[in-house]
């Protein structure tokens, strides 16, 4: 039923700013993003906010939307109580640039530092061949849209500004899609353990609670790079068996 | 005095989509001092949203396939009006470039016996699609955007370029804001490289986001470069029609090439009432046929009969749509319906189609494992844009190149699905390899600082004007006169009345006035996309003006078909002392050798 | 009002969420409680005839007891429940769904999803103690013995006065025996030991095999979580029925 709302919009520059209260008239079948246009449009046409694809396909539009981070385009405002006002407010786990902008580039320079794909040989043929039931989970990983939720909620950035030494969900499924990757023969376990920092991560699953692509980021990703990290630096028989044969 | 940093490059470019991303990697692998700009965070680009997949003769799914059918079919596909000479290397290319994204790390479907799979499309005789589900465009940006960063190239996100410079008719650089803080870049490089894709958002109701404001279009035609083929854009048939906040956000062709059949109001599969002459041998002649083709190809054979009409080229499909809304067979949202819930099983649904699955149930409460879905056209894709050479992309300007949606020729008056993303593959390398070359013998280049000031001017202009436009009202106006006027089908008494709108809203665009400051003002920036908006409209109607016959993308109801006069010409438009001009060119004689491939249109 | 900054030490449990973001860690903290208080309780007081099981007129072995190891240990006086508990404790403790359960309702770290955790160090599983949750896997070989166990007095559970029978008390040391297992085989350690830790099955040694193996305790391995609480409660309430039932305070219900 269209209706009017009260929308609650953080504005402000680096930081500083204060919620402000934006009365809107919505449609049937409207998202949190389209009223922050129509604000833009006709109330307010400076408020910034990321968007693109408009259709949980780009990963642009990441807010907090009453405390939960979601995507703006994909959260429907009859999912949310519309009796009481509809709070939105930029990512709190990234400096803040303005209104519902923050500066996500950390995130670009932690991709960077993981080492890049590198392929096995090639077979006689010239192809490779790798079969479908093998690349199923590696493909999991790879329908992550970047949208940074995961890092956003994840606790150990969140609330503990751990930027330097924890790479952070995101990039924990990252390193674990080249690492089972079947044509690829680099070694990204040291660096999940060392840079990585894997250890953070207490595997209490808010990650994949806010995924907007249902990617079992815990299970599927970290817990298995996990076990891989044990397998090297926590398993005292494997170590001693690896002293002993020098393998 | 006008501020501004300046930065210097071999190779600038701009945009990174598919193209910009594939034509960076070339330049910086030749070790040209590369940039990359874009308007966006890496990543987020157009390419992420293709969905269906990228065509390459790669003879995985389906051995009869070759090249040559590959050219034949984009030929017949763009109605012959194509750069014979583009489609053949794309045709040929196509496979090399999809193999080495596997290289980089890929990771496409894959056929029983290992190999990368191939669905079929609209317009493709055999299978040819290299697919991941129904994401393709999300992989080949992440593998894309994950090569590059560990090469020798710098990354300017969320920057737009506003103005290009030449000295002695060559090209030497262009101002750039950075939309983070509003400061001012200036890059001076020998060669630019546009990649900026398309202008949709001329358009009211469409698959393209906030982006797409034909920038590279606007920039190339006001340094002087040539524009082609700009009344031929791609509505695609499938966009979304409900809820309204959510009309024209695509639905992937994949739903058709999976066996999705498109019904009226009636129930009617409508789709066999509009076969055209041309393509009367290439699809099925009864529903039993097509049903046949469908569990055929779902089985993983290889099809034996001919395929549903609901696969035949996006431009006859989207007017097939339009034509039942118009006779009021149309479903309740002003569409027809898509149905693929009857035709598959709901786990093949979810596993095939997991993105649209999801898309449906989060926007528009419907399960399309259960319903049918509401489907209309979408302005989706411009096959027009900058002229360019087949070989390394450049355009009429010395060191001004481009590749992909913003460049012309491939595609010519329809693409095929599929046909893009192969598109920015084969042209983005050889863009970024054209680019590199020309920037080995290219002087440094200086750039007038008197023109940089004028330019930052003009930018800020909107900003200090009191009591102007809100830019969202001019671009609505603007949006909804493209609708209405230069839309799907087209006359010639309303593209006249748009050419005299585009006068009036260029007036309005020059008089719009934004608040706040410049740092993240998404009000400021619009106000400088409008100015590229008002230059591709124009580019548009006036080309769709001057065709006075239908033909692919471009539909003149006072004008229903074909002309033989017009079958062997391109439009351009050009740059006459600052006023948009029109020219025909006669179309390049196919090569003999590629004559048998190629069809009387 | 400044905004939050990255690492800002948000107040313990202040969020602006504004569901029942409570509910689930409050009731996962309960049952632990209530649990870990039952369980110490019972450990320290074996009943019946033979302090360490309680067979009374039953087949029935309560699974805190068993197997008695105290045999082995001559002069051991105590409760021989203290023998093995640490085993299924230690497993439970070290499992990647119990830590998040306990994370998150007993030591608040997150309570939940966007919700504060006040000022306070962090070092995650990189330091003593919640580094040990690395050894998961050997609590995972050790405990595969306590489940063959399970699974004995599940057959014994069938025999009463030498008979074949069955009774109410049959069906609970079932569902005890069978959630313990899906516990067991749905475990993230040992979908990483029978192929996950595989990156290509068609080059690796007997890679079909191992692929099917890997995801068939994936399959499992997806409702962990809910046979971690099963296999609690069951395991829990088996020994309370049983200690009814040797008390006397329960009749069991004879089936056949």
């Amino acid at each position: 039923m269209p209706r009017t709302v009260k929308m609650k919009v953080f504005r402000g520059e680096k930081g500083e700013g204060a919620i402000h209260d934006y009365n809107v008239h919505i449609d049937d079948g409207m998202v949190v993003l389209d009223v922050i246009h129509r604000i833009q449009a006709t109330q307010a046409p400076d408020l910034a906010c990321r968007w693109n694809c408009k259709a949980g396909k780009c990963g642009s539009c990441s807010a907090e939307v009453n405390g939960k981070p979601s995507l703006m385009c994909m959260t429907r405002m009859d999912s949310l109580d519309l009796e009481k006002p509809i709070t939105v407010e930029p990512l709190m786990t990234f400096p803040h640039v303005r209104d519902l902008v923050t500066d996500v580039s950390w995130n670009y320079t932690v991709n960077k530092r993981i080492k890049p794909f590198k392929p096995k040989a090639k077979e006689a043929d010239g192809t490779h061949r790798m079969f479908q039931y093998e690349v199923d989970r590696v493909q999991e990983f790879r329908k992550c849209i970047e949208c940074y939720l995961c890092q956003t909620v994840c606790h150990v950035l969140r609330n503990h500004g751990k930027h330097e030494e924890f790479a952070g969900p995101r990039f924990m499924i990252r390193t674990a899609s080249l690492e089972m990757h079947p044509l690829d023969v680099e070694d990204r376990v040291p660096f999940i353990k060392e840079e990585g920092g894997i250890g953070f991560c207490n595997i209490t699953k808010c990650c994949t609670e806010v995924c907007p692509e249902h990617i079992h980021i815990t299970d599927n990703g970290i817990i298995p790079m996990k076990e891989r990290v044990a397998d090297r630096y926590y398993d005292p028989i494997k170590m001693l068996f690896r002293v002993l044969t020098g393998k | 005095m006008a501020q501004y940093t300046t930065h210097d490059f071999d190779v600038l470019v701009i945009g990174a989509g598919g193209a910009g991303l594939r034509a960076a990697i070339e330049s910086a692998a030749l070790g040209a001092k590369t940039a990359v700009v874009m308007k966006s965070l890496l990543g987020k680009a157009h390419t992420v949203m293709a969905e269906g997949g990228a065509a390459a003769a790669l003879r995985n799914a389906d051995d009869r396939d070759s090249w040559e059918t590959h050219f034949r079919d984009t030929m017949k596909g763009g109605k012959q009006l194509n750069f014979f000479r583009m489609a053949e290397l794309h045709a040929k290319e196509a496979p090399d470039r999809i193999r080495e994204l596997e290289e980089w790390g890929a990771v496409f479907d894959r056929t029983p016996n290992g190999l990368i799979n191939q669905r079929n499309f609209g317009g493709h005789t055999y299978p040819r699609l290299a697919h991941v589900g129904d994401r393709t465009g999300l992989e080949m940006i992440r593998t894309l955007q994950d090569k590059l960063v560990h090469m020798a190239a710098e990354i300017f996100m969320e920057t737009t370029v506003t103005h290009l410079f030449k000295t002695s008719d060559k090209i030497c650089g262009c101002l750039t804001y950075s939309r983070v803080t509003g400061e001012f870049h200036l890059f001076r490089a020998k060669a630019i490289v546009l990649a900026t894709g398309g202008g949709g958002k001329a358009f009211a109701i469409t698959s393209n986001s906030w982006e797409y404001s034909g920038d590279g279009q606007a920039l190339a035609w006001r340094a002087g470069a040539e524009l082609m083929d700009m009344e031929f854009i791609q509505f695609h048939p499938t966009g979304m029609v409900w809820p309204l906040s959510v009309r024209g956000t695509l639905v992937t062709e994949g739903v058709r090439g999976e066996g999705g059949v498109l019904l009226n109001k009636d129930g009617r599969r409508f789709m066999f009432d509009y076969i055209p002459e041309a393509f009367k041998n290439d699809v099925a002649a009864t529903e039993k046929e097509a049903e046949q083709w469908v569990a055929e190809v779902a089985a993983g054979k290889l099809a034996t009969v001919r395929r549903p009409p609901e696969l035949l080229t996006r431009d006859v499909v989207a007017r097939s749509i339009r034509a039942e809304v118009q006779a009021g067979r149309g479903s309740p949202h002003g569409g027809a319906f898509l149905d693929i819930a009857t035709r598959r099983t709901a786990a093949d649904i979810q596993r095939k189609l997991p993105s649209m699955y999801h898309q449906f149930k989060q926007l528009a409460n419907v399960d399309i494992t259960k319903e049918p879905m509401e489907v209309g056209p979408t302005c989706h894709y411009m096959m027009g844009g900058v002229k360019v050479q087949a070989e390394n992309g450049m355009s009429t300007v010395s060191g001004l190149f481009a590749a992909g949606e913003v460049a012309a020729g491939l595609h010519g008056a329809n693409r095929l699905g599929g046909n893009s993303l192969s598109d920015l593959l084969v042209f983005g390398r050889r863009a970024g390899w054209g680019a590199a070359e020309y920037a080995k013998t290219a002087s440094a280049p200086s750039v007038n600082e008197a023109e940089v000031a004028k330019a930052i001017e003009e930018n800020l202009a909107s900003l200090s004007r009191k009591g102007g436009e809100n830019p969202y009202a001019v671009h609505k106006d603007l949006q909804d006169m493209m609708q209405d006027n230069v839309g799907i089908v087209r006359t010639e008494d309303e593209l006249k009345q748009a050419l005299g709108a585009l006068d009036e809203l260029e007036k309005r665009v020059d008089n719009v006035s934004v608040e706040g400051a410049r740092a993240y003002n998404p009000g400021w920036n619009l106000a400088m996309d409008l100015r590229s908006l008002i230059v591709i409209s124009r580019a548009v109607t006036l080309a769709a003006l001057e065709r006075r016959e239908s033909r692919g993308g471009h539909s003149r109801i006072d004008f229903p078909s074909y002309d033989k006069k017009y079958s062997k010409v391109n439009h351009v438009l050009y740059n006459q002392n600052g006023q948009m001009a029109l020219r025909a060119d006669a179309l390049p004689e196919v090569s003999p050798e590629l004559k048998p491939f190629v069809e009387e249109a | 009002m400044a905004y939050p900054v990255p690492g800002t030490r948000e107040p313990f449990l202040a969020t602006r969420r504004l569901d029942a973001w409570w509910l689930a860690p409050l009731a996962m903290g309960i049952s632990f409680i209530v649990f870990i208080i039952y369980a110490t309780w019972s450990a320290l007081h074996p009943m019946g005839d033979d302090p360490v099981t309680y067979h009374v007129q039953t087949n029935y072995v309560s699974p805190f007891f068993s197997p008695d190891l105290s045999k082995f240990i001559p002069g051991f006086t105590w409760s021989p429940a203290l023998l093995i508990l640490w085993i299924p404790a230690g497993f439970r403790l070290t499992c990647y769904y119990g830590r998040k359960a306990y994370y998150r309702s007993l030591t608040f770290s997150p309570s939940a999803c966007a919700v504060g955790k006040g000022q306070r160090e962090y070092k995650g599983e990189r330091a003593l103690p919640w580094i040990l949750n690395n050894l998961h896997r050997y609590f995972l070989y050790i405990i595969t013995a306590l489940v063959i166990f399970h699974w004995i007095h599940f057959f014994d559970a069938f025999r009463f006065d030498g008979h074949f029978g069955m009774r109410l008390g049959t069906l609970v040391v079932a569902a005890d025996t069978i959630f313990l297992t899906l516990y067991v085989t749905s475990c993230h350690s040992l979908r990483h030991l029978v192929g996950g830790k595989i990156d290509c099955y068609s080059c690796a040694a007997a890679g079909m095999a191992r692929h099917h193996a890997w995801k068939g305790v994936s399959i499992l391995n997806d409702k962990h979580n809910l046979y971690f609480w099963l296999s609690l409660f069951t395991v829990g309430f088996a020994d309370l029925y049983i200690r009814m039932i040797s008390s006397g305070c329960w009749q069991d219900v004879r089936f056949f």
